[in-house]
This record gives structure tokens, C-alpha cells and sequence, in this order.
């Protein structure tokens, strides 16, 4: 199971408290990762990524094991430890000034 | 006894203010949808306890929320997990796409530039189903549910009246009110920032400019410009659907013929610069605005905060100012942020981006903060409830 935190919005959005677990197939991707939480919180489409094109929206990041996975392809692979569940993949809303 | 319901939309959330029909003690519930930005909330007119609600962020999107029971629940439309037969996850909440080719429209440095969805201002539920909505949107377009608001489909027949000379003015380009003829379900009106009134005679499929005597010489120097007029708000009396009212950027203007020519009725206003325009319920020759100094200086002249009525249609204004802070005050109203409700004597309200929400029970001759630290305020709808 790939452990997933979405930032505070999302959360509220889609009914869940902290980290969510998806089922994700073999080779795990970012895209494959996205395309679980859509399916599960439908709710959520459009809001990480745009609905038709799927690119990520602008203020919106991804992070997993220390490093931003944010301008990788969305066929990359998460790293081990994402897969095996030790190290969550983080949705991160921008920081915002002000 | 009656109870009144107002939505109130600000950049923090959504809520929701209810009374009994003395409209003296008010309960609020909020915020909903804690930290969004919350542009437009508006229940069904045959259903009231049907609300939509455009909810909206920089971060993430627009999201429409829906509740069936008053505003105490809510759910995002087609937001279930469903999956089609070949086991596809399938799901169209929040979907809004522009229909075939994007197109373009006029940018601020005069090239052309695609449509780009950005967001929902304005919903307006059918005035006989409760799962009809048209929502509009920013960039310039107006959608439609058939489905309570799980699947939407943009009527694109409004963007073909000139949208490539369309224009987005500093606060964008943006389907900001719409308006269904009562006495004729094919007949709508729209306004857009900053393009102009339009109207549809079948239902939303073609669409004609109605701006026929609009003049905006600063920024249109052609005085017989179809498209580019930045009107503010229009407003109709449901029982004399042919008579509209407008502020604009400038100027306020009524139609006698649905808009096939409009004519000044700024008269005595200290400004006419101003965002909302409202009409009585029940006296359809009596308006209200709140004047704005400029369009420099987005709040009331001389630091009063003054609501304007006129009881001819316009030309004839008269100062509304008992309970109003007449100092110091730097507030604007912005565009959907003013309603009537139904009872008698009609009440007024209206929202401030200082986050207060000011009410009348007597058509406007007294006024009284029913909050007053929300955050700004950018949408104010009323229902009259039973």
C-alpha cells in the first residue's frame, strides 16, 4: 500500500483524515499514484492536476523521500521506499505570502 | 411565520445568516468550507433548500458544492467513486472544458489569447428544475448542469457574439451575472467584464450583444462599439422582465425594450461609478447602488457609506444612511453582493470587503450590521423562505 498526505484542503475535500492508502499497480508512478487518488475521492479531479490536460496545477507540488518529484514526468517511478510503504508521497500546497 | 436565509459568499469561506420574518435576531453558521474563497452561493427557487455554491482556490481549483437540506450538509456533485463497466474510474465533478476549438479572445496588450477556465463567479438555478444551473465562468463563458451539478457542458453559442474582440478589464474577464426571464424560459440574459450585456432568445444557443447606447469613451473610443463595455451588474423585477437596470463601470442605465437600447439615469448620484445594482421586490421603479468614488479609488466618496434609491427608475436619487458608518469608512460592495428578499416591507442587504453585512427591513430607509468581521464579502443572496 502507498501511503499518500495530501495538504489540509484536499483533506477536508475529500472526507479524510491525515495520510490516505491507495493500492497502486506495478511499476508505482506518480501518474499511476494520481490516477488511484482520483478514482477513489472523485472529488479530488481537477484539483491536483488539470482535468484535461493532467498537467499539475501550478501550486501544487509532490514530494516523496526528501526530494521534489514535482517536474518529473508522471511516468516516473516512486522510489522504494514509497512503494514499500516506509516513506509516505506528500501533496503539497504552495506556501503563500501575505 | 416567514424566515429569511442569507448566503453569504467571502474570500473565507461561505455563511449562512437566518432570521425570522421580524429580521431583528440573526444565527450564523460558518465558516463552511472554511478558507476557500467562496464567489457565489444560491439556492433553488423550487427547491430552496437545494443550494449550490461555487467554491474556489488558487491552489486548487474550482470545486461545486451542493446541499440538499438548507446549507447544514454538503456534497460535491459526481464527487462519488463510481466505475464504468470496463472497470475505468469515472467521475466528472468540478469539470468545466470549453466546447471544440479554445479559441481566443482579446488580451490587455491587444494580441489574441486563448480561453483559459479559471473559475465559477455566478450560478443561477433554473427557475422551474432543481437540478438546472448555469454557472458563469471566468475566462468569459456560461456552463449548464441538467444533472444537480455533476456534469456540465458549456453553451458555447455565447462566445461566438464577438468573443475574439472580448476583452478582460483588471478584475478579469468573467460571466458575472445572469438573469432568467421569468415570462419566457427561452430568453437570458448575461453580463460580462468587460464585454457587455448579451442575451439569448432559445434557450442559450445563440446569443446577441444588447448594448445598443452604452458609452464607455475612456476605453471604447468608437461611441457604436457592439462588445468592450465593462457593465458592472444588471438587475430585473421578476414581473417586468422587459425593464433591466445596470451599473456600469461607469454610468447607471436602464432598458425599457430588454435591452435593445439603454439610456442614462445616473442623475443625481454623487458617483456613478459603482458594482451592484438591486430592485425592490415588489416596486419595480424603486433601485438602490452604493456610489463608489472611482474607479481609482474603490471606496465610497468622502468616507460615508451611502446606499442611493431612487423610487422613479433612476435620475432621481436620495441619500439612504440611518445605521450606515458616515465616517471613516473605506469598504467597497462588490458586484453580487447585494439582495432583496420578499416580504413586506422588502428587505435589503448587502456585504462589504470589510466583512460586514448590512441589512434593512424597510426597503432601505433604516440599516443595521447583522455581522460585522467576516471576511470580505463578495456574495449576498436572500431567500425568502415559508
Amino acid at each position: 500500500m502507498i501511503r499518500v498526505v495530501l495538504p489540509f484542503h484536499l483533506r477536508t475535500l475529500a472526507r479524510v483524515e491525515s495520510e490516505v492508502q491507495l493500492q497502486v499497480g506495478s511499476p508505482a508512478t506518480i501518474g499511476s499514484v494520481l490516477d488511484a487518488i482520483e478514482a477513489h475521492y472523485p472529488a479530488l479531479r481537477g484539483t491536483i492536476r488539470d482535468h484535461n490536460t493532467l498537467r499539475r496545477r501550478p501550486f501544487v507540488r509532490f514530494f516523496a523521500c526528501k526530494e521534489d518529484l514535482s517536474f518529473e514526468p508522471l511516468e516516473t517511478n516512486l522510489p522504494d521506499e514509497v512503494v514499500s510503504g516506509a516513506e509516505p508521497f506528500l501533496i503539497v500546497g504552495a506556501m503563500a505570502g501575505g | 411565520m416567514s424566515k429569511i436565509r442569507l448566503l453569504v459568499g467571502t474570500k473565507k469561506g461561505a455563511f449562512i445568516l437566518t432570521a425570522d420574518g421580524k429580521r431583528r435576531n440573526w444565527e450564523v453558521s460558518g465558516p463552511h468550507f472554511a478558507g476557500w474563497e467562496m464567489y457565489h452561493l444560491k439556492g433553488s427557487p423550487v427547491e430552496p433548500n437545494r443550494i449550490y455554491a461555487s467554491q474556489t482556490s488558487g491552489w486548487f481549483g474550482q470545486i461545486i458544492q451542493r446541499s440538499d437540506d438548507g446549507g447544514k450538509t454538503w456534497e460535491t456533485p459526481g464527487g462519488e467513486p463510481t466505475t464504468t463497466p470496463d472497470g475505468m474510474p469515472k467521475g466528472e465533478s468540478n469539470k468545466f472544458v470549453y466546447e471544440g476549438e479554445v479559441g481566443t479572445h482579446k488580451w490587455y496588450d491587444g494580441t489574441q489569447h486563448p480561453w483559459e477556465f479559471k473559475r465559477i463567479w455566478h450560478l443561477e438555478p433554473s427557475l422551474i428544475d432543481p437540478n438546472t444551473v448555469y454557472a458563469g465562468a471566468e475566462d468569459a463563458a456560461i456552463f449548464k448542469t441538467t444533472d444537480g451539478g455533476k456534469t456540465w457542458k458549456e453553451l458555447p453559442g455565447l462566445r461566438n457574439a464577438k468573443g475574439h474582440l472580448w476583452q478582460p478589464g483588471a478584475g478579469g474577464m468573467a460571466v458575472h451575472t445572469i438573469i432568467l426571464d421569468p415570462k419566457n424560459t427561452n430568453r437570458i440574459f448575461v453580463a460580462i467584464s468587460a464585454a457587455g450585456v448579451f442575451r439569448s432568445d432559445d434557450g442559450g444557443k445563440t446569443w446577441r450583444p444588447m448594448n445598443r447606447g452604452l458609452k464607455s469613451q475612456s476605453e471604447l473610443p468608437d461611441p457604436d462599439a457592439e462588445v468592450g463595455h465593462c457593465v458592472h451588474r444588471i438587475a430585473m423585477h421578476p414581473l417586468r422582465p422587459g425593464v433591466l437596470f445596470m451599473q456600469k463601470h461607469w454610468d447607471v442605465m436602464r432598458t425599457d425594450n430588454a435591452g435593445e437600447s439603454w439610456q442614462e439615469v445616473s442623475g443625481n448620484l454623487p458617483s456613478d461609478f459603482g458594482f451592484p445594482i438591486d430592485v425592490h421586490a415588489h416596486e419595480p421603479e424603486t433601485i438602490y447602488v452604493v456610489p463608489i468614488k472611482s474607479d481609482s479609488e474603490h471606496f465610497p466618496p468622502d468616507g460615508k457609506l451611502r446606499v442611493y434609491r431612487s423610487r422613479t427608475g433612476g435620475n432621481e436619487w436620495e441619500a439612504l444612511t440611518k445605521g450606515l458608518p458616515q465616517k471613516d469608512c473605506y469598504v467597497n460592495v462588490l458586484r453580487d453582493a447585494m439582495a432583496v428578499d420578499s416580504l413586506e416591507p422588502c428587505g435589503v442587504y448587502f456585504g462589504t470587503t470589510g466583512g460586514q453585512v448590512y441589512g434593512s427591513a424597510n426597503g432601505g430607509d433604516a440599516w443595521h450590521p447583522i455581522v460585522r468581521d467576516l471576511p470580505a464579502v463578495l456574495s449576498v443572496e436572500v431567500q425568502t423562505l415559508p
